[in-house]
């Protein structure tokens, strides 16, 4: 490769935090998908960015936590540093008008620890609640939820990454709603145990096969079992 | 008419990369399918990946939309995973906007950028519930139309289209369009061949069913193809674009939500290149040249980038570094630019010093990409030969000031297997590849300095010098990648610096059996698709034995094989299956053009010096357009 002069950048002025939502058709975006789209919008929607110093600058967002791939989220977050002051309102707007069809900011913080503070101290006793749809449900369903919640500990095999993960231990809450829905509260850790992680294990007790549409309705910390949203 | 997408997302969770298949992007258009006359289905016959980044497709999309009776949707193959699904579920081929059934349109056009997408295209007619043949559809059928530089001899895919546009197709949509709701309008006279017959009666487009083809017993070669209708032309000319300022499109394509293979926004510098190079069939079809101005170019590119947020911007056309006011256009766009985080590319080829100017102004705002030249042939005798006017010296002379202003690698393009190769003109480039490494070793004084060598298999195609030529055997390719790659192995001083990249001989052998092709191909084709072949442009898909299997199973009692249709020489009286499909070029140039390139003998681009007599420009009333040359 070539040899030329590092990019100075001017540090930001400006840090926000916004939540956003993934919806829809949207939901098979993956991570980077997203990615690449909210920058696109940032520049659509003429937002001043501010971009890192070194040979290829890019843009200063800090993503927290996103969801896998084919789920919904009602709960996404990020910290977007700027070069300028800006009305936060008039920026989220344009930004929602920016955005492609499914994603929308439904809410944003200029004091959140995710501004103020760094990602890893934000996620000390993190966690997220998600609802499954499932289509349909079998009918073994409910015991198994039973027969995970009476244990401690219950293993799943991660086949990619050739490991099993606890995800019992992970597992704040499980609970149906409503016939079909299931809630659950899962703790963030490393490895990070994922709803289908959850739905493997009741899976493999209840003897049958799932389908289901995963949503994240809320993502913060817990306080006395309760989960506090991060803003 | 519902759309199918409720039925459609329950499978998308099952198979991959499912957001390519869920439309809704930025810039993408609906319109109520009962608010217009005249419905497209747009099908470039690969993965959306590939395909959407089609700067064509981006252009058709735009300029029949902006018609407030048309309306054109994208729709693409489908990746076998979910086409599994959609034939397990009853549903059909869709489209990415509405997610409506490919049938429930007017037409369904194909944009063929290469022969490996036919078996896509039968693939995509049958998901789609359309019978693969013309002749076998009905007057609700689509009408399946193809375009692209592929079109340019559609004869192997004949038989499974309706009409075939040859050339620039912004005009011509629109003319087909507009025909079509005629027709409609008056109650579909004569049905599906009636609305035929409008198209093809002037030459519009061509229709396979109205022209015969018979062939000699003896020779087994073409004798004659004769229109069967009265009025049907026999010649069907392509369309030529004038004035590239008047059609400034895409003004704001699509931004994809899916990861595709080219992610910039690409402005059209100039269409149609005079070079002259013998092997480019894009050269020879698209002349002349007709170069877009300054302010226009500068105007696209901002309002390009507004509307998508993207933030590369690609200077596109055959050969970008010859545009009469590129140095201009290049500094011009660089000032503009400079402050922000945009990048600019030119794909060019050129070897020369200009260039590299060029890739100086174009990188000055930060991100500074690859050198890349072209010099395709190894030995100068070799650059002769394909009219690739450039001197190893020249190369070697550009590199030398490439290293010197701090690049530390470059890379090299090639083709092996043109005619009159031999052995020692591959050796030729593992010796112009060590010369290059020694150059920048001794300009830098670092031994950090690489070369990457990438080597196509060449592959005759119709409306080109080397349309006669015989197109060297898979075996040969194989030999002489084997030659070159032994040669730099055994440079201990410098071989470890080249990186050498190439692929096998067999793609090339059916891309050629198909570039060269006539309709009796036709069943070739469909035999690969019945028996599972799809995607034949990816290496996991793409299977050698299986076509030889298929062309030898039908050709064979015809007494042809694939050698006949690839590397055999043509001789000059052969009427060669796109005989009656006119590019412009005079058959006694073409002619003389080749015997010169088997003599090495060069012909200069009648850009810069005279004509040379190619036959286009008085062919079809239309000339060169320089940007700095007022109308």
């Amino acid at each position: 490769m070539s040899r030329q002069p590092e990019r100075q950048q001017p540090p930001p002025v400006m840090r926000v935090a916004l939540r956003y939502a993934k919806r829809g058709r949207a939901r098979f975006a993956s991570h980077r998908d997203f990615a690449r789209a909210f920058e696109r919008a940032l520049r659509r929607a003429e937002v001043p960015m501010a971009f890192s110093s070194g040979f290829s600058p890019h843009p200063r967002i800090s993503y927290y936590n996103a969801a896998p791939t084919g789920a919904a989220s009602e709960a996404e977050y990020l910290t977007l540093a700027l070069a300028r002051e800006v009305d936060v309102v008039e920026l989220v707007a344009r930004l929602n008008d920016a955005l492609p069809d499914g994603f929308e900011i439904t809410a944003w913080s200029l004091d959140s620890p995710l501004v103020l503070k760094g990602q890893q101290e934000t996620e000390v006793d993190g966690a997220s609640r998600w609802r499954i749809e499932f289509t349909p449900m079998g009918p073994n369903l409910d015991t198994a939820i039973s027969v995970l919640l009476a244990t401690s500990s219950y293993l799943v095999r991660r086949e990619a990454k050739n490991r099993d993960v606890d995800v019992r231990e992970r597992l704040a809450r499980l609970e149906l709603t409503a016939p079909g829905v299931l809630e659950m509260t899962i703790k963030t850790s490393s490895p990070l145990v994922r709803p289908d992680d959850v739905l493997n294990a009741l899976a493999e007790i209840a003897g049958e096969s799932y389908t289901a549409r995963i949503t994240r309705l809320a993502q913060g910390h817990l306080r006395d079992d309760e989960l506090v949203e991060l803003f | 008419m519902t759309p199918l997408i409720d039925r459609l997302e329950p499978l998308l969770a099952q198979v991959s990369k499912p957001v390519q298949y869920v439309g809704g992007e930025v810039n993408s258009v609906s319109k109520p399918f009962d608010s217009v006359d005249v419905h497209w289905a747009l099908l470039y016959p690969d993965t959306y990946a590939v395909g959407q980044p089609n700067q064509g497709l981006a252009i058709l999309y735009e300029v029949l939309n902006e018609l407030d009776w048309v309306v054109a949707e994208r729709t693409f193959t489908i990746w076998p995973d979910l086409a599994a699904l959609l034939r397990e579920h009853g549903l059909p081929q869709f489209t990415w906007e509405s997610h409506l059934p490919v049938k429930d349109f007017d037409v369904l056009g194909v944009s063929f950028a290469t022969e490996l997408g036919y078996t896509n295209l039968l693939e995509t007619l049958d998901l789609a519930g359309i019978e693969l043949r013309s002749r076998d559809r009905g007057d609700a059928d689509p009408l399946v139309i193809a375009g692209g530089h592929a079109a340019f001899n559609p004869e192997p895919v004949a038989d499974f289209l309706d009409a075939v546009i040859l050339g620039d197709g912004e005009e011509a949509v629109v003319e087909v369009s507009k025909r079509i709701r005629q027709w409609k309008a008056e109650g579909r006279p004569d049905g599906r061949e009636g609305l035929l017959e409008r198209l093809a009666a002037d030459g519009l487009a061509y229709v396979p069913q109205f022209y015969d083809v018979a062939y000699d017993p003896q020779t087994k070669a073409i004798s004659a193809v004769t229109p069967n209708g009265p009025n049907v032309p026999a010649r069907v000319p392509k369309h030529t674009l004038e004035h590239l300022d008047d059609w400034p499109y895409p003004k704001h394509p699509i931004v994809p939500l899916g990861e595709t293979i080219h992610e910039r926004y690409s402005v059209e510098i100039f269409r149609g290149c005079t070079r002259g190079c013998r092997f480019c069939q894009a050269g020879m079809i698209t002349r002349p040249v007709r170069e877009r101005s300054l302010p226009v170019i500068q105007q696209m590119v901002e309002t390009g980038l507004a509307a998508t947020g993207l933030d590369e911007v690609g200077l596109l056309s055959l050969s970008s570094a010859d545009h009469t006011q590129i140095g201009e256009i290049a500094k011009t766009l660089a000032d503009q630019y400079a402050e922000s985080q945009v990048s600019l590319s030119l794909p060019s080829t050129r070897v020369d010093a200009f260039n590299l100017d060029l890739a100086h102004e174009l990188n000055r705002g930060g991100r500074r990409s690859g050198l890349t030249f072209a010099p395709e042939g190894g030995s100068d005798r070799m650059r002769a030969v394909i009219n690739k006017m450039v001197g190893a010296e020249d190369l070697l002379r550009t590199v030398s000031t490439a290293f010197s202003q701090g690049w530390r690698s470059v890379k090299l393009y090639f083709m092996c297997g043109l005619p009159t190769e031999t052995d020692d003109d591959l050796l030729a480039i593992a010796d112009l590849a060590a010369r290059v490494i020694a150059t920048g070793r001794q300009v830098t004084g670092s031994r950090d300095i690489h070369c990457t060598l990438s080597i196509g298999g060449f592959v005759p195609k119709p409306h080109t010098s080397f349309q006669w030529a015989a197109q060297a055997s898979a075996e040969m390719i194989d030999h002489r990648l084997q030659v070159l790659k032994e040669a730099i192995i055994a440079d201990r001083r410098y071989g470890r610096a080249i990186n050498l990249r190439y692929g096998k001989g067999s793609t090339g052998i059916i891309e050629g059996l198909l570039a060269r092709g006539d309709r009796r191909l036709g069943a070739v084709i469909e035999a690969v698709w019945r028996d599972g072949g799809v995607f034949d442009g990816w290496i996991e898909h793409f299977s050698y034995d299986r076509w030889q299997q298929a062309a030898a199973a039908v050709l064979t009692p015809l007494g042809l094989s694939v050698d006949w249709y690839t590397t055999r020489e043509r001789p000059r009286a052969e009427v060669l299956p796109w005989a009656h499909l006119d590019a412009g070029l005079d058959l006694d140039w073409l002619w003389a053009d080749y015997q010169a390139a088997i003599n090495a003998e060069e012909v200069d681009d009648c850009r810069w010096a005279g004509c040379n007599d190619c036959g286009v420009c008085p062919g079809f009333d239309v000339d060169i357009e320089l940007a700095g040359v007022p109308r």
